[in-house]
């Protein structure tokens, strides 16, 4: 079997996850945030995560990124090379860090993985270009709006040019113009090198928005109900796809599957 | 409105200072009990010319800042560990609570006789009066920083070395500085107190030796140049404060 660890090399870079489950010891009884998790992401892949609160969505992509050990599966992902990252994971809320300029941020990847200062400072700025803040590569981020402290967040995590981009949603705090506006550039940057991306959401919009895939996990043990494939090709127009039925019909199954686990999520 | 509050900051000493100044000639203050604030002035003027007044401060100062040094830099790295590691903090916390309270001029006697009555036991006891205020006020500031921060940092692979220079320490540094600022307020009343007990220069003495000569306006010279020494002290501080932090909104 080929596995996605082996395919480095190959420029196929994707995420198998087998059986994964993660139980705290909980006081009275164990407690398990998530429970035998089985999917896969394909190299260059947009796949949404969504789930109803307190699924396991965060506790699965902090396993994926090396935060936290699972107790029990498998997870094949490509490792990093000299240079690069296996995983980047963009945080959601506050996640740039408040002592460092935007660029430091942008640069703080690659200053963990030795990066030499002159190459990490140019690759830094590229990405900080990237993403329309250049002119903002001094500024603090108290100094810098939500959006476009996102805006930092995603390009630290590109400059460190990883195989696989996690995104825990990452514009969740965002009103929702910017959050389209951020959306927009998210798939334009995408776009460019099209890196294999799991982005967890709790928007159905977002997801089918961005995505190749939705993932639907269930509620709290979480596990992989369903995966619904996005039916629109690339690149896409928002103003365009709503208004495709599919569009709505889309929508309305995803709904249709997450108000379940929604519900069960709520009771005691 | 802040230029009125300003001003209005001037008024409450400026007031007074007039109101001492007036009672002192109209002869309701006993001179040989109170000075007058110009006597103080005049005093002042003498005790720098001779170059009296700038060597027991000079003496002080360095007494404070060396005692800083000494007191500050193991009390940030032991507050980061602290702060850092869940059984470094366990193991030290309930010594840290024991001794914390003490009022650490009570133990000057203790260091006088260890360290003799020199600039050893002068510059020790300011290091030991701000040290747990730093410690604390350091490992404070590392334990109220947002958990993201440190997952930032493992998730792009930092080491436990880098979650201390990149995370902790900039991230504790607003918190360090309270706690220096409020161990200098210390550091000024245990050196006085200090010189004050045993010594043979600084303000302290300097305050002692005018009580012992019967020499008012000296002590009140005294008194005033503490005052002025700790207003200088804070300005300095906030002023690196700004210089260091430059991340933090105003």
């Amino acid at each position: 079997m080929l596995r996605a660890a082996d395919q480095v090399g190959t420029g196929l870079a994707g995420i198998d996850v087998v059986g994964l489950s993660k139980v705290y010891p909980g006081l009275h009884s164990p407690f398990a945030a998530i429970q035998d998790i089985t999917f896969a992401v394909r190299d260059g892949e947009f796949a949404a995560l969504i789930g109803p609160s307190g699924c396991g969505k965060t506790t699965l992509l902090h396993i994926l990124a090396g935060l936290i050990d699972s107790t029990a599966g498998a997870v094949t992902m490509p490792r990093g090379h000299p240079g690069r990252l296996g995983t980047a994971l963009v945080f959601q809320g506050t996640s740039t860090l408040p002592w460092m300029t935007a660029l430091g941020n942008v640069a703080y990847g690659l200053r963990l993985m030795g990066v030499p200062l002159a190459e990490r400072i140019a690759r830094a700025r590229g990405h900080l270009e990237r993403v329309g803040l250049l002119a903002f590569a001094d500024a603090y981020p108290h100094q810098l709006s939500e959006g476009m402290r996102q805006r930092v967040s995603i390009a630290r995590a590109l400059a460190t040019d990883p195989a696989i981009l996690l995104m825990d949603e990452p514009f969740a705090d965002l009103d929702e113009q910017n959050r389209l506006l951020l959306q927009d550039e998210l798939l334009r940057i995408w776009q460019e090198d099209r890196k294999t991306v799991l982005f967890v959401t709790h928007s159905l919009d977002e997801a089918i928005r961005l995505s190749d895939r939705v993932l639907v996990m269930s509620a709290s043990p979480g596990r992989i109900k369903t995966e619904v494939p996005v039916p629109f090709g690339r690149p896409r127009d928002y103003q365009v796809i709503r208004r495709d039925p599919a569009y709505g019909a889309l929508s309305a199954r995803l709904w249709g599957e997450l108000r379940e686990e929604v519900l069960r999520a709520g009771r005691p | 409105m802040r230029v009125a509050d300003r001003w209005l900051a001037v008024v409450s000493p400026l007031g007074l200072l007039v109101l001492w100044e007036g009672l002192s000639r109209a002869g309701v203050l006993d001179p040989r009990f109170i000075a007058s604030p110009s006597a103080i002035g005049r005093t002042l003027v003498a005790l720098i010319r001779t170059g009296e007044l700038p060597y027991h401060v000079g003496v002080s100062v360095e007494r404070i800042v060396a005692g800083f040094l000494l007191g500050s830099i193991p009390a940030v790295a032991l507050g980061l560990a602290m702060g850092l590691n869940r059984s470094v903090r366990a193991l030290l916390m309930p010594l840290v609570a024991a001794i914390y309270p003490i009022p650490k001029i009570a133990v000057y006697p203790l260091i006088i006789f260890y360290l003799g009555i020199g600039e050893a036991s002068k510059v020790s006891i300011v290091a030991l009066s701000i040290f747990f205020l730093v410690l604390l006020n350091t490992m404070a500031g590392v334990l109220g920083l947002d958990r993201t921060y440190f997952n930032i940092a493992r998730a792009y692979g930092a080491r436990p070395v880098d979650l201390f220079t990149t995370i902790a320490w900039p991230g504790a540094l607003p918190a360090i500085f309270t706690g220096l600022k409020l161990g200098m307020g210390f550091a000024l009343i245990v050196i006085v107190g200090a010189e004050l007990l045993g010594s043979d220069a600084g303000i302290g003495f300097l305050i002692w030796r005018s009580y012992q000569i019967f020499a008012i306006d000296v002590m009140f010279a005294g008194l005033l140049v503490t005052a002025v020494l700790g207003w200088l002290a804070t300005i300095a501080l906030d002023w690196l404060e700004r210089r260091a932090l430059p991340w933090r909104p105003n």
